[in-house]
């Protein structure tokens, strides 16, 4: 809300249902929107509507709904709109459990949806950096005009921090007259559609599409470096929930006088390759350790940077298991 | 300096909200607090807990296997989690529903009769906030005077149970003060 | 010599040909929808969401803003749509594979959430853009590329009448079903479609015109049979008229 999005259209689902529960009784005090639909498929779709007038409109829910979501997805990435998906990553899969995973990272940076498009996916690791990160999400989509997806799990979707409200930027939302559909009034009629029956059109909108895409790529990447400096003998790759828990252990290894570092993903598309290649081409660097709460999903695009030169190890916890520091230091000492 | 503390006991018996409380308190006293409901699989078994860290650094994982304190408001709980609790930590268990102790010898194990102070105090739904007392006067994670200012703040919109909520705390602080002295 | 205008194509059409078949009355319909709102002066406010199916591209022919839906969720979107602005006047365009379909759950709950949006639901039988397949809609024994039989109602149960099953909702609404196979039930479709946007010009409910259409390629006869048939065969098992309107507050 304080992004001045004020229309919300969501469907029920542990462990976010909170969201909903508290824009119910919120939005109405500020002259917002809040529906109910009456499944995912609706909501994501009554999001596309309204994100066709031009007003920010967002919906938040979980590993299941967003399957469900993204049908409505890839229309909205082909239509270019802007919207803000928040997914609070439950174990799957199938209808899984309720408790906190990571299992989505290859849904939410692989589309999810039919067809050539992408999501911009940042990945939070904290309370106030979520909030920091719906912020930036509703700028980020109406810079690009495609949906961002804030990618956080049950933990940060339950737990309660501190949160500073004073560091978030107030929003400035970009003019959308000249294509935002509300009436014809003094101008030519708008046409929002991603139907291209034609293979030339077709392929035109594609590569126009790409050419966003790789944008992002050229500006979009955001990471953070923990404890990263010239004589890191094994990095730690790890985002969200995971990276948190691996900090933990980075804190207790420096206690004991051990070189190892923290690389943290926070664009997940674009991922940091780059940086991350960088890094690892470090001569002290001998070893990776990848640590998520799946089985190996963000290890390829970490194989992607580090291309083969350093051997990756992986440690990952399923099911709404939460890797703890000591699970990390035992993996750590096995490398070292 | 990093605390980490699990409430645990049945749901209803305010668990939840007595974690609440004490990461508010944390929180106004400036530390960096992480509070997480019981949403794992141990919520299986008859206990509800929550942690509740309470640090003056950034916060890592907030996952915590093996917490300073525990406060155990059933038998279930201690039985559970007394295992887990760091050396020399707290431990306070609600004697009015547990007849058993940890067995621990490496940790300071207060017994407070909850419910039955609460009762006492004509509040018997105090009891959380009895243990809650006891474990900010022995832990001395935050002190008790910004929790009675926690409980005023939370009760606004029903000043009845300020009061009543503010002399159980004091009561339970009281009575642990007292434990405390005894074992040395 | 002077002249005189008898007839022209209203404002919110455009000059487009339509790609629609000789014979089935999609123009028609598109062309009451027009005319509607030319005389209430909506144009410039209204946005229309397109379906899938044979009226994907019908807003190739309105000349207003217009989206494309989802495959059956336009009630969705058209409902994220007006809530986000009310001011504007917002219809759907629907066929009978899109809206009783893949679509029945959106349109049900639009309806009784008394959206206050318009739906044009026009139902011809059969699915046409995917070329003759069998439709929620299509009449008992009636052959089509999936039912090669004829539709078995022990199989596929019978066809969904729209018009009756949101008229049981409670929420108020108009729903009215009309057809356009000859210039008299063209006269009444049309009295039914300006009413359906002038309760939403009021603001008062959710409104849906169910209107029997042709598809003469896909029933496999001439644009004459065509419209005989849907008097013989849709008119019987589909009832015209208006079966629900709102209370008077």
């Amino acid at each position: 809300m304080r992004a001045g999005a004020i229309h919300y259209f969501a469907y029920p689902i542990t462990p976010q249902t909170e969201v909903a529960e508290y824009l119910a009784r919120r939005m109405p005090e500020v002259g917002g929107v809040f529906l109910q639909a009456e499944s995912e498929v609706a909501a994501s779709n009554m999001i596309f509507g309204a994100a066709s007038a031009g007003v920010r409109v967002f919906t938040t829910s979980s590993s299941p709904g967003i399957s469900l979501m993204s049908e409505a997805m890839s229309y909205i990435a082909a239509a270019e709109l802007p919207a803000v998906f928040v997914n609070i990553v439950r174990n799957g899969p199938g209808l899984g459990g309720i408790l906190p995973s990571q299992g989505d990272y290859f849904q939410a940076t692989r589309g999810g949806g039919h067809g050539d498009y992408r999501l911009l996916v940042l990945a939070p690791s904290s309370v106030q950096e979520t909030v920091e990160h719906v912020m930036l999400a509703f700028d980020l989509a109406d810079k690009y005009r495609n949906p961002v997806m804030v990618l956080g799990d049950g933990l940060i979707g339950q737990m309660m921090e501190p949160v500073d409200f004073s560091s978030v930027p107030t929003p400035h939302p970009p003019d959308k007259s000249s294509w935002a559909t509300t009436g014809c009034k003094s101008r030519k009629p708008y046409l929002i559609k991603t139907l291209f029956l034609d293979p030339q059109q077709s392929e035109e909108h594609n590569r126009k599409l790409a050419a966003k895409y790789d944008e992002m790529r050229k500006h979009e990447v955001r990471f953070e470096k923990y404890n990263i400096d010239n004589d890191c003998k094994v990095v730690i790759v790890a985002f969200g929930t995971a990276a948190r828990v691996c900090k933990t252990a980075v804190d207790e290894l420096k206690r004991n006088g051990l070189r190892v570092g923290l690389f943290r993903p926070i664009s997940l598309f674009p991922f940091p390759y780059e940086p991350l290649h960088e890094i690892s081409e470090t001569g002290t660097v001998h070893a990776l350790l990848v640590v998520e709460m799946n089985t190996g999903q963000m290890i390829d695009d970490v194989r992607l940077a580090v291309a083969d030169r350093k051997p990756i190890a992986f440690y990952g916890r399923q099911g709404g298991m939460v890797p703890s520091p000591e699970e990390v230091l035992g993996e750590i000492h096995q490398l070292i | 300096m990093q605390i980490e503390v699990k409430f645990a006991g049945f749901g209803g018996q305010g668990i939840l909200s007595a974690g609440k409380f004490l990461a508010e308190a944390g929180l106004h006293e400036g530390k960096e607090v992480v509070w997480i409901p019981s949403y794992g699989p141990e919520m299986r078994g008859g206990t509800a807990y929550c942690t509740v860290v309470v640090s003056d650094h950034a916060i890592g994982s907030p996952v915590i296997n093996n917490p300073a304190h525990l406060i155990a408001m059933n038998r279930p709980s201690l039985e559970k989690f007394a295992p887990t609790v760091k050396p020399k930590g707290i431990i306070i268990v609600n004697c009015s529903l547990i007849p058993i102790t940890s067995n621990r010898t490496d940790v300071t194990e207060v017994l407070v009769p909850c419910n039955q102070v609460a009762i006492e105090l004509g509040n018997p739904k105090g009891a959380n906030m009895v243990a809650l007392g006891a474990y900010a006067a022995c832990s001395k994670v935050v002190a008790l005077d910004v929790l009675e200012a926690i409980v005023r703040h939370e009760f606004e919109k029903k000043p009845a149970f300020i009061d009543e909520n503010i002399a159980a705390l004091r009561r339970g602080a009281e009575i642990a003060v007292e434990k405390v002295e005894s074992l040395r | 010599m002077a002249s005189n205008l008898i007839f022209q194509c209203p404002d919110s059409m455009t000059d487009a040909i339509t790609h629609y078949c000789p014979g089935c009355t999609h123009g028609i319909i598109h062309r009451l929808v027009a005319e509607t709102l030319d005389e209430l002066g909506l144009r410039e406010r209204t946005v229309g969401v397109a379906p899938v199916g044979c009226s994907v591209l019908a807003y190739n022919y309105f000349n207003c803003d217009f989206l494309e839906a989802a495959h059956g969720r336009a009630p969705a979107f058209a409902t994220g749509l007006k809530r986000a602005r009310p001011d504007l006047i917002v219809f759907t365009y629907q066929g009978d594979g899109d809206l009783a379909s893949i679509g029945t759950a959106e349109i049900i709950h639009a309806a009784n959430r008394g959206e206050k949006f318009t739906t044009i639901f026009v139902n011809n039988a059969i699915y046409g853009m995917t070329g003759g397949q069998m439709a929620p809609t299509t009449l008992p024994g009636q052959v089509t590329t999936t039912s090669p039989f004829g539709r078995d109602v022990q199989t596929c149960g019978y066809p969904i009448r729209v018009r009756e099953l949101l008229s049981a909702l409670r929420t108020p609404a108009y729903i009215a079903r009309v057809a356009v196979h000859t210039p008299r039930h063209v006269i009444e479709a049309k009295k039914a479609v300006r009413k359906a946007f002038q309760y939403q010009v009021q603001g008062r409910c959710f409104s849906l015109v169910e209107v029997l259409s042709t598809c003469p390629t896909n029933w496999g006869m001439t644009p004459i049979e065509s419209t005989q048939w849907v008097q013989d065969n849709m008119v019987p098992y589909f009832p015209l008229g208006e079966l629900k309107v709102p209370e008077e507050e």
